[in-house]
């Protein structure tokens, strides 16, 4: 349904146009003679008030504006995966290569290409009986993903005609006779952004996500299909956990969105995950990564629907049975966007000038993470991980766009410039960042790792905290009113921050962590410990236990590569005897 | 001919609403005549069927509602550029003040540019050597990062940026190279500094100033960056330079874009700088970079005094959060007569992984950074111990690392205004600094480098 309205006001990102016939709210329309993109927000009389996804420099009282009569939508298909899309799906690397170095106005480029074509496999035949999710053929995406071409929503009946063979996105490759008639299937579907993809029914989360990073991994995990946030002031390390999870956790695929940040972190991740390798699979970590790019310098309404175009590519993966990985870097930009525009809306401002629907916004974003039965007949189980960072003003936590986040998310990832600036990284706060998942995960590892993990965390946890206070009486009074006891607990603290929780990102040896070794690793630690409080308990003075040559090799311990780890049990062999042996030694 | 109107309804501050305009366009450049005769510019900030609102660049006192004229131009704010702007001062809008010839102009630019496609972006990698231990050292700066100097009211920042100016380079290349400046609010004499200092050391010819100076118009203040913007992507894309742009002070752009939000009755953010003040910043910093395949490239150096020396004032805590990274002056460093006087600690190179290293820098940079970076962590957390238990309270240990941490300001940060170490230099003091430690306590250098840097043997 086409039809034409006339610019009214332009205000930045806002224009309002009069007499659009039909418009809808969400309505995708083009404005002005350049036909940029924009968005139906408000409905007031016959004036629509639009969030256009470009600049409108130039745009004026009446510019035509053009309805399409549907909203905003995303392209779902083969070919997602090594793209970098804009905020609203449009393929920068194909803009680029058309329009140059800049980001020109008016682009229409579909978001798959229109040209490439696909070997289809049916896995489905002539004859059966499908529905919304049942699979009719895979494609080989990349070397990595096998992507399913399911029907989607809203199509059910029996497979009429399917084709097997190379096709574009938009060939028909089956037929599905409906009681409504014949519908034909592409290996494309649209599907519009703000509406969370259909599943069956969800499942809580059980299994962790492992990210290879120490400190998440055995402190604070996450699972999949969880959600978890990140924030911290400028420079306390977000971008890198990001970038560190979506390189090394074991989703199968990841979206990251860059929304409003900078555009070299996203130069960054183009130029690197095509170079390393997925642990897992052993084959560039770009074959199973999709980009969205809405810098901080290009439009902010595009930046508003990018964490929505993200999260949709993601349940579209997700619908597959696959396990995604959807990173939002920053979700304070995406709040900042809504912010903006609702101020142009002048709309009743709430906190900090947020709108009062900052919440429930926040809210139904990351209540479409999770893991499902997916749609189809098969009951496969998918999960969508949703991990946002926040960039709190000034690094206060108080603000509104923590807050509300901190209401809905379950894993909470505090980090402190205080750590930052002592180069602690991660800088992650032990002492108040929290997953609510732990009870589960703690079921996970006495499962799959090892039966005293928890324990193992429980305990270096303990040691943790008691440094805090230890730490507070040493400022007070000095060192010397600590016991031995409590002298060596400062010591083992030490060692778990240093050689367990600081992990160095930029380290190749360092920068992942299996969970088996993560686990080596905080016994090795905790072995050292025990047996140090046993000889105190003997009697031995504090001084002849540490400094030990074995505290550097425990130092040295995470360089161990994941192939050796029964080096592990030399090592906590040696502790020991080095521990008891010092002391004959002395009493010799 | 231009479209006149003498419709002018409503003065306020910066701002002129102007009524019955047809055809104005949003973004738009205006020509606003005063009743005296002189002609200033402005923008549109927002136009409806009959209204318009303009942002004036020049002060609006003077204006009427009777005798103002408004022509609209059809055309955005823009920059007249050839390669005859090296060498010359233009003011905050762009204009010549130095006497010399009208430019020009091989092609107008309009001033707000485009945001530079992600994927067209190179990622920054060439160490530059700035010849400031504190900065190469440890928060080194990389070709086409934008770094900014977190200052205060009576820091020697200027100073500092100057001396960037004069002693950046890149190892082992000649290239061409430019350092487009631009004055925001400052003081005659500071900006009198940096055009001194120029023409001294004869930089002047590769240099293009737009100067905006306190007493001038505020709101001019919120085209010089972008102007400045303008003439370096010229230099840098179409003439394949690279070029250094120091952008001083930040914090009275900022204060413009204030004023105009304030005029404009929005919704106040943070201690009233607006909501959009990130992204207005991002359009700035964020022009800084490389594209592929291009020779040049734009390296910024933003300058912005914290107010009541506050790194969480939104001045430079939205800065913090585009910039990669910052360099933090210190009123304690600079009380006890440290030049200059950068705080390493909360400073911060995000760039540097990548810019520094084997084949780059030295293999042994970035493990010797980290080293020094936290015996001086420990020594000045030391310190703070002994401020109040006593220096008896300190172990033999931690007596050490506070002699290093008074060692590392005097010898490593510490240096003259006019001295240029090499990078070679700064690592030698720093290794030669860590032998005031014990061996065991240096856990992040390897074993191998300090034979080889701090024992000096022959490997
Ligand atoms: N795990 C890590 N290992 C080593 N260095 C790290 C690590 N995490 C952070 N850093 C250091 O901290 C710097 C800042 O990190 P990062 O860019 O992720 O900050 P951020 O919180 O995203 O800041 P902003 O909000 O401004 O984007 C990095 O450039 C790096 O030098
Ligand atoms: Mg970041």
């Amino acid at each position: 349904m086409e039809g034409k309205g006339v610019v009214v006001k332009v205000a930045g990102p806002l224009v309002v146009a009069r007499d659009l016939p039909d418009p809808k709210m969400y309505d995708l329309v083009k404005v002005g003679k350049d036909r940029l993109m924009g968005e139906i927000i408000e409905l007031r009389g016959n004036l629509a008030s639009i969030q256009v996804y470009e600049e409108t420099a130039g745009l004026g009282p009446g510019d035509e504006v053009i309805s399409t009569g549907e909203p905003l939508s995303v392209e779902l298909g083969p070919g997602l995966l090594t793209s970098i899309y804009d905020g609203v799906q449009r393929p920068l690397d194909v803009i680029q290569a058309r329009f140059g170095n800049y980001i020109a106005r008016g682009v229409e480029v579909p978001g798959l290409s229109r040209e490439r074509r696909w070997p289809f496999a049916p896995v489905a035949k002539r004859g059966d009986e499908v529905g919304p999710g049942d699979v009719l053929g895979t494609v080989p995406e990349t070397e990595v993903i096998t992507h399913k071409i399911m029907v989607p929503p809203g199509v059910q009946g029996r497979i009429s005609e399917i084709r097997e063979g190379e096709f574009t996105v938009d060939e028909v490759i089956a037929v599905v006779e409906t009681p409504q008639g014949e519908v034909p299937l592409t290996m494309v579907q649209r599907w519009p952004v703000r509406r969370p993809r259909p599943y069956q029914r969800k499942v809580s989360p059980y299994e962790p996500l492992v990210t290879g990073q120490r400190v998440v991994d055995t402190f604070f995990p996450i699972t999949k299909g969880g959600t978890a946030c990140v924030p911290g002031p400028f420079g306390s390390g977000k971008t890198v956990l990001q970038h560190a999870i979506a390189k090394w956790a074991n989703a199968q695929i990841v979206v990251f969105v860059g929304c409003g940040e900078r555009g070299n972190e996203m130069t960054d991740v183009l130029l690197e995950f095509p170079e390393l390798t997925d642990p897992y699979s052993g084959k560039p970590l770009m074959l199973r990564t999709v980009l969205i790019a809405n810098t901080s310098n290009m439009p902010v309404a595009a930046r508003e629907a990018s964490v929505y175009t993200g999260i949709t590519i993601a349940e579209y993966y997700r619908d597959m049975g696959y396990h995604v990985a959807l990173q939002a870097d920053s979700t304070s930009r995406w709040a900042e966007a809504l912010r903006e525009i609702s101020g142009r809306l002048e709309e009743m401002p709430g906190e900090e000038g947020y709108p009062a629907y900052l919440g429930t916004r926040l809210a139904s974003f990351y209540e479409r993470a999770g893991r499902v039965v997916c749609l189809g007949s098969d009951m496969r189980e998918g999960s969508v991980t949703a991990i946002g960072s926040v960039s709190p003003p000034g690094g206060d936590l108080s603000e509104p766009v923590t807050q509300a986040t901190l209401r809905v998310v379950k894993v909470f990832w505090g980090l402190e410039d205080r750590l930052a600036f002592a180069r602690h990284f991660p800088a992650i706060n032990w002492l108040n960042s929290y997953s609510l998942y732990l009870d589960k995960v703690e079921e996970y590892w006495s499962a799959e790792v090892e039966m005293d993990y928890p324990e193992l965390r429980e305990e270096a946890m303990a040691i943790l905290q008691r440094e805090a206070e230890l730490q507070e009486v040493v400022r007070l009074i000095g060192i010397e009113a600590l016991s031995d006891q409590e002298r060596m607990i400062m010591e083992t603290a030490k060692s778990l921050r240093e050689d367990f929780l600081q992990q160095n990102a930029f380290d190749d040896a360092d920068a992942f962590t299996s969970l088996r070794k993560q686990y080596r690793l905080l016994r090795l630690i905790l072995t050292y410990h025990r047996q140090a409080m046993k000889e105190l308990e003997a009697g031995r003075p504090v001084e002849e236990l540490i400094d030990l040559p074995v505290q550097e090799e425990i130092a040295r311990a995470k360089f161990i590569p994941e192939e050796e780890l029964e080096r592990f049990d030399e090592l906590e062999k040696r502790i020991v005897e080095q521990m008891s042996r010092r002391g004959t030694d002395v009493l010799a | 001919m231009l479209k006149e109107y003498m419709t002018v309804r409503e003065i306020a501050g910066p701002l002129i609403l102007v009524e019955g305009v047809e055809g104005a366009k949003y973004n738009e450049l205006v020509e606003v005549e005063f009743p005296d005769g002189r002609v200033g510019l402005g923008n549109v900030l927002e136009v409806e069927e009959e209204l318009v609102l303009i942002q004036s660049f020049e002060a609006t006192s003077g204006l009427n509602v009777a005798g103002t004229k408004v022509r609209f131009t059809g055309r955005g704010l823009e920059l007249p550029v050839s390669r005859d702007i090296l060498g010359r001062v233009f003011d905050g809008l762009g204009r010549p003040i130095d006497d010399g010839p009208r430019i020009i102009p091989d092609m107008k630019l309009d001033i707000n540019g485009n945001p530079i496609n992600p994927y067209a972006r190179d990622y920054p990698t060439d160490f530059i050597q700035t010849g400031i231990s504190a900065i190469d050292g440890l928060n080194p700066l990389v070709r086409g990062q934008k770094l900014p100097i977190f200052s205060g009211a009576g820091l020697p920042h200027n100073r500092l940026a100057a001396q960037i100016a004069r002693q950046a380079g890149v190892l082992g290349r000649e290239e061409e190279f430019a350092v487009v400046f631009a004055a925001m609010g400052i003081t005659f004499e500071e900006a009198d500094f940096f055009i001194q200092e120029f023409r001294n050391t004869a930089a002047m010819e590769r240099a293009v100033l737009f100067i905006n100076l306190a007493d001038d118009p505020a709101i001019e203040r919120i085209a010089t960056p972008r102007m400045a913007l303008t003439a370096a992507e010229y230099l840098a894309f179409e003439l394949d330079m690279h070029v250094l742009v120091i952008l001083t002070d930040m914090t009275y752009y900022c204060e413009a874009l204030r004023e105009i939000s304030a005029a404009r009755k929005e919704v106040p953010g943070r201690r009233g700088y607006p909501g959009y003040m990130y992204t207005d910043l991002a359009t700035i910093y964020e022009r800084a970079g490389r594209i592929k395949g291009a020779k040049g490239s734009i390296t910024q150096i933003p300058v912005l005094s914290m107010p009541d020396d506050d790194k969480t004032h939104p001045i430079p805590d939205l800065t913090g959060y585009i910039t990669e990274g910052q360099i933090i002056l210190s009123r304690d460093l600079h009380r006890r007569g440290v030049y200059p006087p950068i705080d390493v600690l909360p400073s911060l190179s995000r760039l540097k992984e990548k810019g520094i290293g084997p084949g780059k820098t030295r293999e042994d940079h970035s493990p010797l950074s980290n080293q020094l970076f936290s015996a001086y962590a420990r020594g000045k957390e030391a310190k703070e111990l002994a401020v109040i238990l006593g220096e008896a309270a300190l172990s033999e240990e931690d007596k050490l690392f506070v002699q290093f941490s008074d060692a590392f300001e005097e010898r490593f940060i510490t240096q003259g205004e006019y001295e240029n170490r090499t990078i070679e230099d700064t690592l030698s003091i720093g290794w030669e600094l860590l032998k005031i430690l014990p061996r065991s306590e240096l856990k992040r250098v390897r074993e191998e480098h300090i034979r080889k840097y701090m024992d000096g043997e022959a490997v």
